[in-house]
């Protein structure tokens, strides 16, 4: 992967100076090819990690992981499902998986009767939709390679030769 | 009362030891100080540790090490590094490098033989040298070579009691390593002489810019070379304390005497996570390298533009740059720094006295601890140009 990209997933805040100056690359160059990356969707966003657990506020939004077993159709296989799918906002993610179900979601709303309702009335019925099986996320210790439940310190000592 | 004795009164303490305690007690200090990785150790190694604690691997192992180890370490150095070492007869594992270098030293050195050491160089030579009975004889290198050792320096220094020299590539505290060619010449310079060399390359896996050359991979050196090397910097390993001498089958045996009577063996579970280390961890190692290489680009780039003048570090993790232009001397620049805008580097003089006008400054440290400190060093040439 380009090396412009590591940095950027790692911090997407890191300017095109402090680019130039970790990669050799002038600024102009560095800027041409985020550039580059954005237009062709390679980069698709930048935006916040949240540990949502620390909102302050009265409800948080729940989330849940949901097994969704489809029967896929001719010519389009999962895809057309999929799109059917994915384009619900409650949608977080979505996943097309081997094994016993197919597609992996995260679903999230305000509450448990949100989410549920949203798979009785919404997703359940849908038709190809074989079954769906729901996990509500109960805590995140760790997402995109971040860890959330406790800030990393530094344990060394502040000076060793 | 107890009296000490005159070889242990001999060593001098630190004279920077008062700096290191303020940098201690200060508060939101960004430490570019620390000459070891910031990254934690790749869990895979831990996780065997713990199993190994689990499953009552709780013993002693041989003197020599776990075999299975000594295998292991063989197997690298013939795959990654082309040198052959019997794990039977031709290595120990050790409490780290420095238990090593000890060892060897005190395995090869009659009272009054000369060991060479470039200078500026890791803390620990010097002394152990002298605890040993021997005489370290410094050799100062200069920032304008690249603080690099050449042939005629080394004829300089020889006597009729030189035994050996200390080679430590990649460098602690200048970053210098040598090219394979260079590394020729000196080898050639040192038959001359007959000389044991000691090299110390627990930073070659930390090499930017060329392929490491192991020094008992040049021609005909292997039987007059104490090759050192170790877990510590490579896999973020230092607490556990493992590293390891390959050797002639003599001198090992020397080492293993001494060693078997002080330290009995290395602690088993650093050993087992050692193991884990050695066999699967060469990608954490690889993501580790290219952040660091991107932090040292980083980072002498920003001191060579505020004004620091700066060689381009060949490998492990420090930056030694001149500080002349701050009109200070190192203490007073390092005391500066950490008063005035709290960053803490070390004086170039803790490293022997012709790193004086220089600091080290190490990267291992987080991206977003350098862009601060460079910021913050940015401000001092402002302040004092004036």
């Amino acid at each position: 992967m380009d090396e412009i990209l590591t940095i950027l997933e790692k911090d997407a805040r890191t300017t095109p100076e402090e680019i130039s100056r970790m990669t050799k690359k002038s600024v102009a160059d560095v800027k041409k090819a985020i550039k580059k990356f954005e237009q062709s969707g390679l980069i698709v966003k930048y935006k916040a990690i949240l540990n949502k657990e620390l909102v302050k506020e009265e409800s948080h939004p729940v989330r849940a992981l949901i097994e969704v077993k489809i029967a896929p159709q001719k010519d389009v296989g999962f895809d057309n499902m999929a799109e059917r799918i994915y384009k619900f906002h409650e949608v977080v993610s979505c996943h097309l998986v081997s094994g016993t179900y197919d597609l992996l979601l995260v679903v999230e709303g305000k509450d448990l009767q949100t989410v549920a309702r949203f798979v009785a009335e919404k997703l359940s019925p849908m038709e190809n939709v074989r079954g769906t099986v729901t996990h509500f996320l109960l805590k995140t210790y760790k997402e995109d390679h971040d860890i959330l439940v406790k800030p990393e310190k530094d344990k060394r000592i502040a000076i060793i030769l | 009362m107890i009296e000490i004795s005159q070889l242990a009164s001999t060593i001098q303490p630190s004279g920077i030891r008062k700096f290191f305690d303020l940098v201690v007690g200060m508060k939101d200090v960004i430490s570019l100080g620390v000459g070891e990785p910031d990254f934690d150790t790749p869990w895979n190694v831990c996780e065997s540790a713990i199993h190994s604690i689990e499953q009552g691997f709780t013993s002693y192992t041989s003197n020599k090490g776990l075999k299975e180890l000594r295998v292991a370490i063989s197997h690298h150095l013939r795959h990654e590094h082309k040198i052959e070492y019997d794990p039977e007869s031709e290595m120990l594992i050790t409490v780290g490098v420095s238990e090593a270098f000890d060892l060897a030293i005190r395995a090869i050195i009659n009272p009054g033989d000369e060991v060479i050491i470039p200078e500026p160089s890791f803390v620990a030579y010097g002394p152990v040298v002298t605890l040993a009975g021997g005489t370290p004889v410094f050799i100062k290198t200069e920032a304008a070579n690249g603080y690099k050792l050449s042939p005629e320096m080394i004829g300089k220094a020889c006597t009729k009691k030189t035994k050996a020299i200390l080679i430590n590539y990649p460098a602690n505290p200048t970053g210098t390593s040598y090219t394979k060619r260079e590394l020729e010449q000196l080898n050639n310079a040192l038959k001359k002489h007959d000389l044991t060399v000691i090299t110390d390359e627990v930073y070659c896996a930390l090499s930017y810019d060329m392929p490491h050359t192991p020094w008992p991979a040049l021609n005909g050196a292997k039987s007059k070379c104490i090759y050192l090397n170790g877990f510590s910097k490579a896999y973020a390993m230092t607490g556990w304390r493992v590293g390891y001498a390959a050797a002639p089958s003599e001198v090992i045996d020397a080492m293993t005497k001494i060693h078997q009577y002080t330290m009995m063996c290395v602690s088993t579970m650093g050993q087992i996570a050692a193991l884990e280390a050695i066999q699967n961890g060469q990608k954490a190692v690889q993501l580790m390298v290219d952040e660091y290489k991107r932090r040292r680009q980083f980072v002498i780039t920003s001191l060579n533009e505020m004004g620091f003048e700066c060689n381009m570090p060949e490998g492990a993790f420090y930056a030694f740059p001149s500080i002349k232009a701050s009109g200070m001397d190192s203490a007073e620049f390092a005391n500066y720094l950490l008063q005035e805008e709290k960053v803490a580097v070390v004086p170039g003089t803790a490293f022997g006295p012709s790193g004086e006008g220089y600091i080290r400054i190490s990267y291992a440290s987080s991206m977003e601890n350098l862009k601060e400190a460079m910021l913050r060093m940015g401000k001092v040439l402002k302040k004092t140009k004036k």
